[in-house]
């Protein structure tokens, strides 16, 4: 049957953003980063394997400018996907689905997300400072 | 007699029957990285500025370098099953649909098999 290219109904240009929907995107993008971000972790694994010089090649960049930016924006997307990772598993048990209590988690999660990457960057500042 | 008619049965529509061990494979290596994670970022904080001689200290104590393969193991699968319910969801040719789906379970097994080595050979080697 051929494809005809009928209009949709407008989703995204008519609905307002709301906490549910928008964690749920923000859900999957950190996923998807940190997929990505797999493939660096693999990347400094194996440059250890491979000695000395590769692994100073891999911390240099991790830790020039451009590395810790992308670290930072991997350190809030590891704490946002765990937060509400936690947040779904306690959907999959049944709990937490009323609209107030489905707010109030959100929030939570997005709040501990943050504080959690600013504690982390703090103490990766702390190590590195005292070294 | 089946509650499907014979077109549905032919053209494979319906129920599956093995959806729910990739649900459980989900939701269980999420649960595994709940904790593998946070040590994660705390190995991770305290190998700030290592060259290959700490990391290597570090590793060769063997709770380290097991929990390391653990990680990397939970980690690898879990993304494997995210990223292919991204491609489930937006990839809608069928041929580009099952390629990208291959593509993605064997690049996270290559990258989960190199982790995996390099932990040991770091680890072990001597």
């Amino acid at each position: 049957m051929a494809e005809h290219r009928r209009p949709l109904s407008p989703h995204l240009q008519v609905y307002r953003p709301q906490i549910t929907s928008i964690l749920s995107i923000l859900h999957r993008l950190t996923g998807i980063a940190l997929a990505a971000a797999s493939l660096l972790l693999a990347y400094w694994l194996t440059a250890a394997a491979y000695g000395a010089d590769a692994f100073a090649a891999a911390q240099a960049f991790l830790a020039s400018w451009f590395g810790r930016l992308i670290l930072f924006g991997l350190t809030f997307a590891l704490f946002y996907h765990l937060c509400n990772g936690v947040r779904h598993l306690a959907w999959d048990a049944g709990w937490g689905y009323e609209l107030p209590t489905l707010r109030l988690t959100g929030w939570i999660v997005v709040a501990v997300s943050l504080a959690a990457t600013l504690l982390t960057w703090i103490a990766a500042y702390a190590v590195a400072g005292a070294m | 007699m089946e509650m499907r008619s014979d077109l549905a049965r032919v053209r494979g529509l319906g129920s599956a029957k093995e959806g729910t061990a990739t649900w459980w494979a989900q939701r269980l290596t999420a649960i595994a990285l709940v904790p593998l994670t946070l040590w994660f970022v705390v190995s991770a904080i305290a190998l700030v500025g290592a060259d290959l001689g700490d990391f290597r200290e570090w590793l060769g104590v063997h709770g380290n370098a097991l929990l390391m393969v653990l990680f990397v193991l939970a980690l690898f699968h879990h993304a494997q099953l995210g990223v292919g319910e991204v491609i489930e969801d937006y990839v809608h040719g069928h041929g580009a649909k099952v390629a990208s789906l291959v593509a993605v379970k064997f690049a996270a097994a290559l990258f989960a098999a190199s982790s995996v080595l390099a932990v040991l050979a770091v680890a072990y080697r001597g």
